[in-house]
Order: C-alpha cells, then sequence, then structure tokens
C-alpha cells in the first residue's frame, strides 16, 4: 500500500493506492477526451446564444433566434393549410355529385380519405371498412340508414343512438330481458328469423317452431322490420334475410340479439371532423362499395 | 440468518416485525374494502413471519466473536439469490406484455392481465426487483471489500434487504389490482413510498458507517458511485412523491405538483432515475468486478474523476429532454438538450476507462464469458449513452419520441447494460462468496452469454427499426399535403417488429434461466476449505465490533 509501482503493460505508474487488490493508473486524461469535451461545450454555448435557454426571474434569454415553439407550430399549420387551400376550398364548394365527377378531386379524396378513414374509422368498422362483430361492414349493399351519398353524409354527422339533436336511433328492444316474450317465444321468433337465410333449416322437425315464430314475427317485429323481413332504413332495422349480419347470423346470437335487444352506437362526427373532411370520407366509403361490390 | 444477528440485534428484530404487524393491521383495518387493505394483509403477513423467525432464534446461542474477522456475507447471497428470481419473473412479465402487443388476445381478457397492469409490472420488476436487489447486495459486497470493515452490525443490511423487498411487493401486486399512482417508475402508492423512505436511509446511514469504519486511507470510486445511487435516489424519491392520500383509508392519493411542473418533477425523477439508479449504481459495479475479474489495474484514476463528477453534475439537469416539444416552456427544453450533449463526455470516459482497462486482458476476454459479459457491458453502456444524447437534439426527439426508437434505447441499456454488468458481476461474485472454487459450469455461463447477446441484438435491431419506420410514417405527406398514413398503418408496419421483439427477449429470458440454474447449482456445490485470500479481510485489521 502507498507504493506505486509501474504497470507492465502500458508502462504507466499505479496512484499508489489499492483495494482488495485493485489499483489505479495515474494515465492523465487523453487529449482526445479534452478535444470532445470541449467540442459539446462550443455546442452548448451556441446554443444558449441561439435559442431561449437560461432563466431570469420571471422571463429568460430570447435567443438571437428569437424563436419560440409556439410560433413555430402556428406558423407551420398555416403553410400547411396554405398548401391544401387548393383544393380544400374546390371541396368545401362543391357537392358530393359534382366532386364525384371530377377525376382529379376523386383521386385526393382518396388518398386523404385513406388516412381520415385509418385514424376515425377502422378502430370499429375495419382498415378495409369490412366491420367486424358488432360493426357493420360498410363495403356491403346492405345498408341500416341508405346508401346514397346523402343518407352516409348525415349519419355520420348525426351519428347512431348519439345525443345529436338530430341523432338517429335504432332501438331494438331487449323482448327476453324486459319479459315482452317468454323464453319460448324469443327462442320461436328467432328460430324464425334463421330460417329466412338458411332455407335448409326448415326440416321436419322445425316447422312447427317455425311457424310458430312466424306468427310472433309478424306481430312483435314487423313493425320494423316489416313483413318480409327485409328491414326499414326509417328505423335503422336491419334486413334480415340476407347473408349480412351485424351481430351475427348464427341461431344462438340471433337468440341473444331479441333476448337481450342492441343498441349499436355509431359515434357523431359533426364537431370532431370538419364539413370538407365528412364529404371526403362520405365519398371514400362510397368508392369502398364500388370497387368491392 | 437470524442465527447470525446478535441477541440484542434479535430483540430488536422482533420489535421491529411487531411495529410491522401493528402498521399491517392499521391499513387493513382502515382500508376496509379499498384495495389497501389487501397490502395490510400482505403487511402483517410479513410482520408475523418476522416475528417467529426472530423470535425462534431468540435464545439459541449467540454468534461468536470471531465473526468479526470476516465480512458479513449473509445478507449478501439473500440478495443476490433474490435478485435472481425477481429476473426470471420480470423477465418473464417482459415477454408476456411484448406478446400481448404482437397478440393481443394474450390478455384473456383479464383486468389483472391487461397490458397496462402488466408493464409496470415487468418494469418494476427489473428495474428495482432485479436492478435494485443486485444494487444493494454488490454494494454490500463491494463496500466491505473496498475497505476492508466489517458491516456495523448485522440488522441493518437485513432490514434493508426485507423492507426493500417488500417494497417491491407491495408495488408488483398493487398493480394488478389497480392501485397506481400512474407515475411512471414510481407508480406505489404513498404508504409503500413511506415504507421505501424508512428503508433507504437506513441504507444510506449502514453504508456511510461502513465507510467510516475503513482501514483504507482513501475511498475508492465504486463507493463513490454506490454513495451517489444511494443518496440522489432518496432526494428524488421524496420530492417525486410529495402527495396528499385521499384519507389514510384508501391507497388513492394525489400529488402535491399540478400541471406541466408535475410533468416536469416526473421526469426530473425519471431521468435521474436512469442516472442514479440504472446508470451509477451499476458504474460502481463494474469499477469494482471488472479490474478484479481482468486481474488488471483501472485505466485512469482522472478519468474516473473527470466522469463522476460530470455525470453527476450533467445528469441533473437532462431531464426536460423527455418533455421536448411539449407545454413545457422552450428555454427549459433548450437547457436540457444542451446539458444532455455535454453529459456525453463524461459518460463515454467511464466506457472508455472500462475497455481501456482491458489492455493487457485481451486474452481473457475471448477466454471467459464473464468478462466477456462486463466488456460487452461497457459497450452497451457506451453506446447508449451516445444515442440517448443524440436523441435529446430536439429535432432528433421530434422523430423519435413516442416511438419505439426509445424502447430500442432504453433495452440498449437496460439489457446490453444493467442486466450484462450484473451477471457480469454475479459470476465473479457468487463463486467468492460462497467459496466455490468456481462456478457450477463455466459452458453453461458461455451459452447464458450468447443468448443475452443474441436476444439484445434481436430486441434492439427490431426496435429501432420500427422506431424509426413509425416516426417516418407519422411524418409522411402526400403531395397534396394529408398524412399518407394513418396511425393503424404503422402498426400493421410494426406487427413483425414485434413478434421480432418478442423472440429476442425470449432468448434473453432463456439465458437468465439458464444463470439462475448455474447460480443455483454453484450454491449447492461443496465448499473450498479455505476462503480466499481476498475474502477475509487482513489480520492485523480485526474488525471493531459492531454496536
Ligand atoms: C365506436 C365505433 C365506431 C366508429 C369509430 C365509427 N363507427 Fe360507423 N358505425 C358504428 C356502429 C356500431 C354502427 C352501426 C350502428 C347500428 O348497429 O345501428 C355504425 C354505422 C355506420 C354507418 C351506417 C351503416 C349503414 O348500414 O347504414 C356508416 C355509414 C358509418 N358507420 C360510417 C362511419 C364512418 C365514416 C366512420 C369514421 C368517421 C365511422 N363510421 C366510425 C360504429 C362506429
Ligand atoms: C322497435 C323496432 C324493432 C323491433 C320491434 C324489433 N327490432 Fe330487431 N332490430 C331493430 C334495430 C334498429 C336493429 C339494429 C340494432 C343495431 O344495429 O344496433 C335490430 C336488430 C335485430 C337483429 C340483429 C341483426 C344483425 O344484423 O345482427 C335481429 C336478429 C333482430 N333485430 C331480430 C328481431 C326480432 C326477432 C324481433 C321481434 C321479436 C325484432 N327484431 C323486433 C329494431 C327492431
Ligand atoms: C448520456 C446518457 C443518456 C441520455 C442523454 C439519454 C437520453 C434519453 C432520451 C432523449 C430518451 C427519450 C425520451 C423521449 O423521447 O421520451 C431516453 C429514454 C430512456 N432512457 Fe435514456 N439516455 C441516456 C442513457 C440511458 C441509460 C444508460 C439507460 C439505462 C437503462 C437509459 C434508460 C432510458 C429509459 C428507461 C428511457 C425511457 C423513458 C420512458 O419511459 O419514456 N438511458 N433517454
Amino acid at each position: 500500500m502507498g507504493i506505486e509501482e509501474r504497470d507492465p503493460v502500458s508502462g504507466r505508474k499505479t496512484t499508489g493506492h489499492e483495494w482488495n487488490g485493485i489499483k489505479e493508473l495515474d494515465t492523465p486524461v487523453p487529449r482526445g477526451v479534452l478535444i470532445f469535451l470541449i467540442v459539446t461545450h462550443v455546442f452548448a454555448v451556441i446554443c444558449w446564444f441561439l435559442l431561449p435557454a437560461w432563466p431570469l426571474g420571471s422571463t429568460f434569454t430570447k435567443g438571437i433566434l428569437e424563436t419560440d415553439q409556439r410560433e413555430i407550430v402556428e406558423e407551420k399549420l398555416v403553410r400547411a393549410a396554405a398548401e391544401r387551400a387548393s383544393w380544400m376550398e374546390r371541396i368545401e364548394s362543391a357537392t358530393l355529385k359534382e366532386i364525384q365527377a371530377d377525376e382529379q378531386l376523386m383521386s385526393i379524396v382518396n388518398s386523404t380519405g385513406h388516412q381520415l378513414f385509418g385514424d376515425n374509422c377502422a378502430a370499429c368498422h375495419g382498415v378495409d371498412g369490412k366491420g367486424r362483430a358488432n360493426y357493420p361492414d360498410l363495403t356491403d349493399e346492405d345498408w341500416l340508414w341508405g346508401g346514397s351519398l346523402d343518407a352516409i353524409a348525415n349519419t355520420m354527422r348525426v351519428g347512431i343512438n348519439t345525443d345529436h339533436p338530430e341523432a338517429q336511433f335504432a332501438i331494438m328492444p331487449s323482448f327476453g330481458r324486459d319479459g315482452i316474450l317468454d323464453r319460448d317465444q324469443v327462442r320461436s321468433a328467432a328460430a324464425y328469423v334463421y330460417s329466412l337465410s338458411n332455407p335448409d333449416y326448415s326440416t321436419a322437425d322445425n316447422i312447427d317452431r317455425i311457424a310458430t315464430g312466424r306468427n310472433v314475427y309478424l306481430s312483435s317485429c314487423a313493425s320494423c322490420h316489416g313483413e318480409d323481413a327485409r328491414g326499414s332504413q326509417r328505423v335503422g332495422a336491419p334486413n334480415l334475410t340476407d347473408q349480412y349480419w351485424i351481430y351475427g347470423g348464427d341461431l344462438q346470437t340471433i337468440v341473444t340479439s331479441v333476448h337481450g335487444g342492441r343498441q349499436g352506437h355509431m359515434p357523431t362526427w359533426d364537431e370532431r371532423l370538419t364539413e370538407a373532411e365528412i364529404k371526403i370520407l362520405t365519398l371514400y366509403v362510397n368508392s369502398l362499395q364500388v370497387e368491392d361490390p | 440468518m437470524s442465527v447470525t444477528l446478535t441477541r440484542n440485534e434479535r430483540q430488536f428484530a422482533n420489535f421491529i416485525s411487531i411495529i410491522i404487524f401493528a402498521f399491517g393491521v392499521f391499513l387493513a383495518a382502515a382500508g376496509g374494502n379499498d384495495p389497501l387493505s389487501v397490502h395490510g394483509f400482505i403487511i402483517i403477513a410479513v410482520g408475523i413471519a418476522g416475528f417467529f423467525f426472530t423470535a425462534d432464534a431468540l435464545y439459541k446461542p449467540e454468534p461468536t466473536e470471531e465473526r468479526l474477522s470476516y465480512y458479513y456475507d449473509e445478507p449478501i447471497k439473500a440478495g443476490v439469490v433474490l435478485s435472481m428470481a425477481w429476473a426470471v419473473f420480470a423477465m418473464f412479465m417482459g415477454v408476456w406484455v411484448a406478446s400481448q402487443l404482437a397478440w393481443p388476445n394474450l390478455a384473456f381478457e383479464g383486468a389483472w392481465s391487461s397490458f397496462g397492469r402488466l408493464r409496470p409490472v415487468h418494469t418494476t420488476g427489473v428495474i428495482f426487483g432485479f436492478g435494485g436487489n443486485a444494487l444493494i447486495a454488490t454494494s454490500f459486497h463491494v463496500v466491505q471489500r473496498t475497505s476492508r470493515a466489517r458491516l456495523p452490525d448485522q440488522l441493518s443490511p437485513w432490514f434493508v434487504l426485507v423492507g426493500y423487498n417488500l417494497f417491491c411487493i407491495l408495488a408488483v401486486t398493487g398493480y394488478f389490482i389497480g392501485i397506481t399512482q400512474s407515475k411512471e417508475y414510481a407508480e406505489p402508492e404513498w404508504y409503500a413510498d413511506i415504507l421505501l423512505v424508512i428503508v433507504w436511509v437506513t441504507y444510506f446511514v449502514l453504508y456511510l458507517r461502513t465507510i467510516a469504519r475503513r482501514k483504507e486511507p482513501h475511498i475508492y470510486v465504486a463507493n463513490w458511485y454506490y454513495m451517489a445511487f444511494i443518496l440522489v435516489v432518496a432526494i428524488l424519491h421524496v420530492v417525486n412523491n410529495i402527495a396528499i392520500p385521499v384519507s389514510l383509508g384508501h391507497a388513492k392519493s394525489y400529488t402535491a405538483w399540478a400541471g406541466v411542473q408535475d410533468a416536469m418533477v416526473q421526469w426530473w425523477y425519471g431521468h435521474n432515475a436512469v442516472a442514479f439508479f440504472l446508470t451509477a449504481g451499476f458504474l460502481g459495479m463494474l469499477y469494482y468486478y471488472l479490474p478484479v475479474r481482468a486481474q488488471r489495474p483501472i485505466f485512469s484514476y482522472r478519468l474516473s474523476i473527470l466522469s463522476f463528477w460530470g455525470i453527476t453534475f450533467f445528469y441533473m439537469w437532462a431531464g426536460s429532454h423527455h418533455l421536448h416539444y411539449t407545454a413545457l416552456p422552450h428555454w427549459v427544453q433548450t437547457l436540457g438538450m444542451t446539458f444532455s450533449v455535454m453529459l456525453l463526455v463524461p459518460s463515454w470516459a467511464s466506457a472508455g476507462n472500462a475497455l481501456m482497462t482491458l489492455n493487457g486482458a485481451w486474452g481473457r476476454v475471448r477466454d471467459d464469458a464473464t468478462l466477456r459479459f462486463i466488456m460487452i457491458a461497457a459497450v452497451f453502456y457506451g453506446l447508449s449513452t451516445f444515442e440517448g444524447s443524440f436523441m435529446a437534439i430536439r429535432p432528433v426527439n421530434a422523430l423519435s419520441h413516442y416511438t419505439d426508437w426509445t424502447v430500442g434505447h432504453v433495452h440498449g441499456g437496460a439489457l446490453g447494460w444493467v442486466a450484462m454488468i450484473t451477471f457480469g458481476a454475479f459470476y465473479t461474485l457468487v463463486p467468492s462468496l460462497w467459496r466455490r472454487e468456481r462456478m457450477y459450469s463455466a459452458a453453461l455461463v458461455e451459452v447464458h452469454f450468447w443468448l443475452a447477446l443474441a436476444g439484445t441484438l434481436v430486441y434492439v435491431f427490431a426496435m429501432w427499426n420500427s422506431g424509426i419506420i413509425q416516426g417516418l410514417m407519422w411524418r409522411t405527406y402526400t403531395e397534396e399535403g394529408s398524412l399518407a398514413y394513418s396511425f393503424l398503418d404503422s402498426l400493421v408496419a410494426m406487427y413483425p417488429y414485434y413478434i421480432a421483439r418478442a423472440f429476442g427477449g425470449l432468448l434473453f429470458l432463456l439465458g437468465t434461466i439458464v444463470g439462475a440454474y448455474n447460480i443455483w447449482m454453484t450454491i449447492k456445490a461443496a465448499p473450498l476449505a479455505v476462503p480466499r485470500k481476498s475474502d477475509v479481510p487482513y489480520s492485523d485489521a480485526v474488525a471493531v465490533p459492531g454496536e
């Protein structure tokens, strides 16, 4: 201890301290480290001169560039809006039909619509708009509230089952849970509905139940779904005879729908999206339809 | 353990157990239906276990005075075992959360198993459970060896270890049942925080008392780092966790800080947790186990001084780089950025000092996987500090922030640096602690090394790729000036990388399991008859009896 030695590998002396066998060399700090240290400090000092940096009581040094992150963002937003203004103004002023007729605008609708749909709608309706359990397919020809451009725009604007003043309400009552129908009636009605899209189901075994179900249907369901069960876009009641289902077309799921009722929630976009964005999305949703019948 | 305590210490330990028990009863009763009462019962269980454990030993014979001529290694052994147990548990949780990001159904629709709850279980488990126990254990080892002094008493190290692990258990069980104050890396609620303050103050006092008893004229660098770690973590913990509980019967509390000041305090804490928990403490480890394993003197004492003061000074100012482009005033961001850049040189000086120390021992690095762990750790330390300083530059952060790049950076540091240095230290420490000639299997150390390295590389490269792709997708515009991609598109693009990351994590976990097995088998092997010279204080310096 306390004796300086020379390290044979580096040729340096040790500091003379030792801790349980550990020694240290007294190598000076390499020049590269010092230069590098100076470089980083010069960088820092330059930044301090150019940018807002040091606090001074209630204010701070503004820096030669006098930049401020808030102003930068605001400028950028203005510039971005200006870049889009040329086509945005045309979309704002044109009607949906006019835009649809304009090839150049439609290509913008498609590229912009892809991102808008992805960020706002895809979480529920799927990236491709084909829906999934509990969320309807937007690419098929089966519409709850209508597939015309105006109907789609309106559904987006007011939503379904929302608190928007003009909201559309799609209320499928809970027949079983609320005791409107008894257990047997629920099963029969469901069996009837199931048989509409599955003709094979009408076997001799089931024929009675289906007949009972038909009576239940006509008295309890037809007011909304229609006598032919093809649905009604007036009350958002779906067509029950086709292969498109929101919640599912197997017998068990239909029983669940009838027993517990259904009130799907489609948010309103009135205040979240601009008028132009709603137009773009309307046309985009419509184009999903055309491309992929 | 309890037979190594003196009778007075056993009585005192018994008394502390009763206090812990009473504290648990209070929380359980005051908690009522609040999840707080679950924690009350856990604390009660610990109190009862402690009571019987110490009561049982009360009238057994006392340890002889001869103990004072040896180091007190029992708590270190417990710390190593606990650390490895936490490592296996928490890295498994890591692989699970990584898999959830690729396959969300793996949450199995449970509330307790949802991503938001499991993620802090993973981070707390690895940082505090694995890392914290490793730091406590090695610090007890290093401070005794480099001071040539035995720990001053037998009780405080156990109090620190048990109290600290109780804190970790309260933290982790709390997340499962939904208790969190939602501050990252500081999630545990007020009562757990108070427990940690008591434990941590005891730890610091214990460390100072040991240093004060040292037989060496100088304090070795490793101890500077360990002391900085303990002291600063105490300050950070107290300031960031100042909060007012809803009532003494509720787990929930509200922080004293508000708005952007809360964010700044949180990231001042968060960044210095990286600096003093994940860096300073592990540098202490590096400074002891590297020269011991390499059998080389430290390359430069002066470089050690430069980097120690550089790191402790600059880190303190850098926290605001976590809040670039937020409501935080611009000038604070500039300061955070510039101090982060100035921080690079002291950080690299440490990494360089470590690598230069290996000059003359590169042959050993080739042959000895343990030394290779330490060497690779120093390399990753250099890499992640360079990356960190780079990411702290505002325009770079504009690309990297909120992306997987940050996660890649974290794991370069966490797997490559923190975990590797710990394994290197453990493989050096374990045979010496348990007086074995060497590890049970050198081949398994080698297997562990390659699994860990492969896992880290797969992980980090996957996240770099994913992060940069994400960042670029979020800022790509079409010709018309609309965003080219939706957020979902970027998620779809990340999917393959998430699978790769889960695989990398799995490799790392497998390595850790191999390591735990190897350590366990070493513990079970037969001890050497004669202790190593470096494990017995010089006979002319029989330690002064503790109080
Ligand atoms: C929170 C989930 C959710 C989001 C987000 C959402 N929708 Fe819907 N949407 C629904 C549900 C549910 C329905 C069906 C409601 C019902 O069953 O009555 C629906 C119905 C619709 C309909 C009517 C379909 C028809 O057959 O008449 C259209 C059109 C539609 N959504 C378009 C959109 C567009 C465009 C967006 C993005 C701006 C969007 N939705 C976002 C849940 C959502
Ligand atoms: C008050 C009007 C109303 C009545 C009466 C009514 N429905 Fe409905 N039904 C709806 C509406 C609206 C929906 C769509 C709900 C939604 O989308 O959330 C619906 C949905 C359904 C569905 C789910 C369709 C799918 O795509 O998954 C089934 C099945 C169904 N109804 C069957 C019946 C049967 C059977 C009865 C009679 C027992 C009945 N409904 C009576 C309005 C009604
Ligand atoms: C010079 C040293 C370092 C600097 C300047 C630095 C800088 C940074 C920066 C800029 C971020 C990203 C912040 C954001 O955009 O959100 C970050 C995140 C992080 N770094 Fe480092 N880093 C350094 C070293 C390390 C080391 C050695 C580790 C060890 C594990 C580490 C662990 C982390 C962690 C855990 C995060 C994630 C924080 C979060 O949860 O958001 N860093 N660091």
